[in-house]
């Protein structure tokens, strides 16, 4: 008998790594017209991303950011929502951080002001996903287009507060002052010498954290059962008794929180300061993130710490060979949503047939 | 502070605003009337910016430059029409694709030729020229009528005459032709119009194909008339707003592009308002306003403004189900 | 004179499913042809198969004597082959006008042509007595008005051979009536008229030749004149049609639902329910019989917490359902459900089940939150325990709990949807249509299932259009039309011509 629907080996792994490796191809097509060798240049990345241990630690480091972008685009979408605000979110969570450690971090000791800047990017990133969530809940406003919207205003914002409000006297720099050490997130690299000064941290253990309450939530819970029912079919969830409107914003504060969340590592993690523009994009890697991982806590991870070695190796990369500069992997980030998102089937076909073949 | 607020030149940058927009919206209504989602408007207007600043800058004749731009986004709305048509995927994913992919390509590509940091060369008088309708000097010293037949009604680029006068004929295509009747069943019950014998596939295949074309002029707008380059990222969600505007105009053709017209209004008074000391609240920061247009459109979609009402068939691939 | 159409051998599978095997028969020209047979039985897809949206796996179809490769609608209309779909071709914005159009425009310019199309067609209306406006909407147009839309398409491009699909599940006896008028006007024009039904009487009133079909067969070819409803009954279903099922005495219980003078508006102020009241009681089935789009739906949608009516009241077991106090819907059924109101909704794809999720999460589909522990997280051995119980008591096929329920039959969903209701052990149980889109066998299955339930004291409110299951189920009978009741009748007073009447508007006097 004919097998008419893909096993689940094949949707769960054979399409995505099928479609992954799509990108990379369209990708390495477009280095070569540049003028470089594919292999040589995934040569350097890889090297540069995994092989040597201080840029593993680098990979890591971008991925604890991308897995809480990951997440947010992902818990969004398990609700039926597309929501691209996460760059958004990511940013004005960075306010939240930084507000309340502007606010506290003379007076706090560490174990009180993580935590409590923690809060405070949660907060101010689902507060910049709420209103977007709120239109399409009670209003029907297209979601894509609203927290596209609110990216730019956001961008728009922050400048301002940041010109206004947050450069100290006499400094030129588009950014807060340092925070105080208190509010550092402690490094790995103090329990693993050979990380070397790099600022892998704390953060990343979180992200663990954070997959798991979220692969529990998601699959584990009648929360999660709710929310995947109204991410599949609206009509039915509203006959099974949720509340459609609810959801939907719940989802997207989660969502927004989690995104805001991604601030802690950019910022504690690293800089100790506000600056202009600190996502640098992160928040669409997290579109491309739950796209490739499948929205599963496992895809989610592996896709995060891929981007974080496209990123870190791509930095190294771009320094050896001009003609690569970093937003190649911005290309290469719209390849990959092309190919795992709006792609996804296009080699279903192709494996059904060679399953029905091998079965003669 | 009116004064200040120069009216007459508020008019007169209302109309070369609107164009960019226009042509984006058009274009998406083509695609949105046959059922097919259009959110990759901005990787079309982006990749037509790029490639008909640098053709036009390399053979120094705007004219080839608006060529390759119609090509290449062409190109790109054939990719969307078969990712979105032929294998079904999902619309809003492959359009936001095309947009991010494009971001990057075009700054990897004009960095790669042009080693400018990711823009193309300025290009000087390889521009396209405002043309001067006749009459307009013998006409110039009489007050208002000079300035509105020199300024408002003449004095501007072909491109922007083209913007203006698709819209009447984007109006006729769509109610009192056999392709926009056609058109419109797709995007309403697509089952009908393939009962009755239509193409489906094909009919959505041409919407994206004409989406292409008319979005590829709101690129080359961009680059060559009004900036005469093109830097990273420029089109600045002019893809979006042109989006908005088909929601404020119910996917109508005059009231859309009403809607472009209402934002190339707020870009106009937005450059007039920087510097501008208000009564009671001074100067707003440029960032400030640089917020306007996107406000705009939040209002608008959080139907604030108009109740609107999308194609029926929008968004949802078309199988023959029987 | 060859048959105006010949199917010879015609096969067509779907995955595993035979839709047709071996199919063959002819259908002569000008005459009135029926094709019968239950859900499922391969009739619609023979159809396709004629109008060109499938292809045939296998076998040849004859228009007119010679051979044709019919693979598209654009074709098949080009041979002069028109269908009436029973889900209307229509787009709902556009007139009649642009409807008929679509497909014919003829000419880039529509100006060109439109005039002398409309002139046509109030020509076709007259001849045909279709009373349609040419340049109306179609929104603004009844169902059967939109239905004689789709048939003056039709004569427009000139089909000598009109297929309709179902065409009286939305019509009223005397629209029907309507219906059949017109279509004896076409036969006398020499043309070709093939009618899918499941409805015996509709054969025996209008057709000259029926094919009977089973499960993907052909099983009987015959002169209408020379069979009878009950030989074609037996054809179609393979077996004597059984008996009545066994019910327990009529005693009906204390009142578990109370109506009173429910009302329903849309944005447009039209009336979808209208003063509608009545009891229900402990232990009995009160069945809503109507037509399609009489209300029916929207009541059992406002009852179950789907929807909110803008007038009226109702109460289960003395407490009032809180319709008044709320602006919206959302979240409502969940609320009905703890009161101990079971749905058995009318689309079960759409509303009852999420046909991605396996069997067993199904199984505890609107009732999440009562399998859970403290922590709101899942108990997965009880809901495996229950759901492998109620696969079991039901004979749900294949019981495999893990199996996505878009693959199972629709008989099969349907009785998973009933197993989950009906375990959660309501007081009041609203069923819609149970036995859409479910097989024979099954429909006696979940037939002795409701008859059991009301034996056990529940009170059911079944709402169902075809009129045999209302007469196999029902202890009182109450008919709506145009969003209100018309009429109540005991079991005992069933009366098929009266029930049409009532069906069809008419008060009892």
């Amino acid at each position: 008998m004919k097998t008419t629907e893909l096993p689940r080996w094949a949707t769960a792994f054979a399409l995505p790594i099928l479609n992954l490796l799509s990108a990379l191809l369209v990708a390495a097509l477009v280095i070569y017209l540049l003028g470089e060798s594919p292999v040589e240049s995934l040569g350097i990345l890889v090297n540069s991303a995994v092989i040597n241990p201080e840029g593993l630690s680098y990979t890591l480091f971008y991925a604890s950011t991308f897995i809480f972008t990951g997440l947010s685009v992902s818990i969004a979408m398990k609700a039926g929502l597309f929501n691209i605000g996460s760059e958004g979110q990511l940013y004005i969570g960075g306010l939240g951080l930084t507000m309340a450690m502007l606010a506290l971090d003379k007076v706090l000791p560490a174990w009180l002001l993580i935590p409590a800047a923690m809060i405070g990017s949660a907060l101010f990133g689902a507060l910049w996903a709420w209103l977007p969530g709120y239109l399409q809940a009670r209003r029907g406003s297209h979601i894509v287009v609203t927290t596209i919207m609110f990216n730019f205003i956001a961008a728009s914002l922050m400048n301002f507060v940041i010109v206004k409000y947050l450069i100290p006297e006499g400094q030129q720099n588009p950014a807060s002052r340092v925070f105080a050490d208190a509010g550092a997130m402690p490094r790995l690299n103090a329990w693993f010498p050979v990380l070397g000064d790099t600022p892998l941290n704390v953060s990343f253990l979180l992200a663990i954290v954070a997959l798991v309450v979220y692969g529990v939530m998601v699959w584990r819970s009648a929360w999660g059962y709710q929310l995947r029912a109204t991410g599949l079919n609206q009509h039915a969830a509203h006959y099974a008794g949720v509340s459609i409107s609810r959801m939907i914003i719940v989802a997207m504060l989660i969502s927004g929180a989690l995104a805001g969340l991604g601030a802690v590592n950019s910022i504690m993690g690293s800089t100790h300061y506000l600056s202009l523009n600190f996502p640098a994009g992160a928040g669409f890697v997290g579109i491309a993130i739950a796209l490739m991982g499948r929205q599963h806590p496992v895809g989610i991870f592996l896709s995060a710490v891929l981007f974080g070695a496209l990123i870190q190796g791509g930095f190294d990369l771009s320094l050896e060979k001009p003609n690569i500069p970093q937003e190649t992997f911005i290309f290469i980030q719209g390849l990959i949503i092309l190919f795992c998102g709006a792609m996804e089937n296009f080699y279903a076909p192709a494996i059904l047939k060679l399953i029905n073949l091998r079965k003669g | 502070m009116l004064e200040d607020l120069h009216l007459a030149s508020i008019v007169v940058s209302t109309i070369r605003n609107a164009p960019v927009l226009i042509f984006a919206a058009m274009a998406g209504l083509f695609a949105e009337r046959s059922g097919v989602i259009d959110l990759a408007l901005e990787g079309k207007i982006l990749a037509s910016a790029f490639v008909s600043a640098a053709v036009a800058y390399s053979t120094q004749n705007p004219w080839y430059g608006v060529a390759a731009g119609v090509a290449v986004s062409t190109a790109l709305a054939l990719l969307q029409g078969y990712v979105s048509i032929t294998q079904k995927g999902n619309q809003l994913v492959g359009g936001i694709a095309i947009n991010i992919a494009m971001s990057g390509l075009t700054f990897v590509l004009a960095q790669f030729f042009y080693q400018q940091g990711g823009r193309t060369p300025d290009l000087g008088d390889a521009r396209l020229v405002d043309l001067v309708l006749p009459g307009t000097a013998a006409v110039a010293d009489i007050p208002f009528i000079g300035w509105l037949y020199g300024q408002v009604i003449g004095g501007h680029s072909a491109l922007v005459y083209l913007a203006f006068a698709l819209i009447p004929l984007v109006h006729w295509v769509i109610y009192h032709s056999r392709f926009g009747l056609r058109l419109r069943a797709c995007g309403e019950n697509p089952h009908a119009a393939d009962a009755a014998g239509v193409s489906v596939e094909r009919t959505r295949y041409m919407a994206m194909l004409v989406a292409g074309v008319l979005c590829s002029f709101s690129g080359s707008y961009l680059a060559i008339v009004q900036s005469g380059f093109f830097l990273r990222d420029m089109s600045a969600g002019a893809g979006y707003l042109a989006l908005t505007a088909l929601v404020f105009g119910n996917w109508r053709p005059l009231y859309t592009a009403l809607g472009c017209v209402m934002f190339g209004f707020f870009s106009a008074v937005q450059i007039q308002m920087e510097g501008v000391d208000l009564p009671g609240i001074g100067r707003i920061p440029g960032s400030l306003i640089q917020m306007i247009p996107y406000v705009v459109t939040v209002v608008v979609l959080a139907g604030l403004m108009a109740k609107s009402v999308a194609p029926k068939a929008i968004g949802k691939p078309f199988v023959k189900s029987r | 004179m060859p048959p105006a159409v010949e199917f010879r051998d015609i096969c067509k599978a779907f995955g595993p499913v035979q839709a047709n095997s071996r199919v063959s028969f002819s259908i002569e020209k000008g005459a009135i042809h029926g094709v019968i047979g239950e859900n499922g039985a391969g009739k619609s897809t023979l159809m396709s198969i004629l109008y060109g949206y499938y292809h045939a796996d296998s076998g040849q179809c004859l228009i007119d004597g010679q051979q044709r490769d019919i693979r598209s609608s654009h074709e098949a209309i080009a041979l002069g082959i028109g269908m009436v779909h029973q889900h209307f071709m229509l787009v709902e914005n556009f007139t009649v006008l642009d409807n008929v159009m679509l497909g014919a425009e003829g000419g880039f310019k529509l100006a060109s042509k439109r005039a002398e199309t409309e002139a046509r067609l109030r020509e076709i209306c007259a001849r045909y007595r279709l009373d349609v406006d040419p340049l109306a909407k179609i929104e603004d147009l009844s169902v059967g008005a939109q239905q004689r839309v789709e048939i003056l398409k039709q004569i427009y491009r000139s089909a000598n051979i009109l297929i309709l699909d179902e065409p009286t599940a939305v019509l009223t006896a005397q629209e029907t009536a309507s219906l059949f008028e017109i279509l004896r006007l076409f036969k006398e024009q020499g043309k070709t008229i093939v009618l899918i039904t499941h409805k015996l009487q509709e054969i025996m009133d209008i057709t000259d030749q029926v094919t009977v079909m089973r499960a993907g067969k052909v099983v009987g070819a015959v002169d209408t004149a020379g069979t009878s409803k009950e030989e074609l009954a037996n054809m179609m279903v393979g077996r004597p049609i059984q008996g009545e099922l066994p019910r327990a005495p009529y005693r009906p219980g204390a009142p578990v639902l109370e109506v009173t003078g429910l009302g329903l508006e849309d944005e447009n102020k039209v009336k979808l329910l209208a003063d509608v009241g009545f009891t229900l009681r402990a232990g009995e089935i009160v069945a809503i019989a109507g037509v399609s789009g009489n209300g029916q739906s929207e009541l059992l949608e406002i009852l179950s917490g789907m929807r909110l009516p803008s007038s009226g009241r109702a109460s289960l077991l003395g407490t009032e359902l809180p319709f008044a106090k709320r602006s919206d819907p959302d979240g409502l059924p969940a609320l009905f459900r703890t009161l101990g109101i079971g749905h058995v909704p009318e689309d079960r794809l759409r509303d009852g089940v999420i046909k991605d999720f396996s069997v067993m999460q199904n199984t505890v589909f609107g009732y999440q939150d009562r399998v859970t522990n403290r922590w709101g997280l899942f108990d997965f051995k009880a809901i495996a325990a229950r759901c492998a119980h109620l696969l079991k008591a039901f004979d749900v096929r294949p019981s495999n709990p893990e199996l996505r329920i878009g693959l199972l039959s629709g008989g099969n969903q349907q009785k998973v949807v009933i197993a989950r209701e009906v375990s959660a052990q309501p007081k009041l149980m609203l069923v819609g249509q149970p036995t859409r889109g479910v097989d024979i066998g099954t429909i006696e299955a979940i037939h002795t299932q409701l008859l059991k339930m009301r034996d056990e004291g529940v009170a059911i409110l079944l709402v169902s259009v075809e009129l045999e299951e209302v007469r196999a189920l029902a202890d009182r009978i109450i008919v709506m039309s145009g969003g209100r009741i018309t009429g109540e009748l005991k079991i005992e007073e069933f009366d098929t011509t009266r029930i049409g009447l009532l069906m069809g508007g008419m008060h009892k006097t």
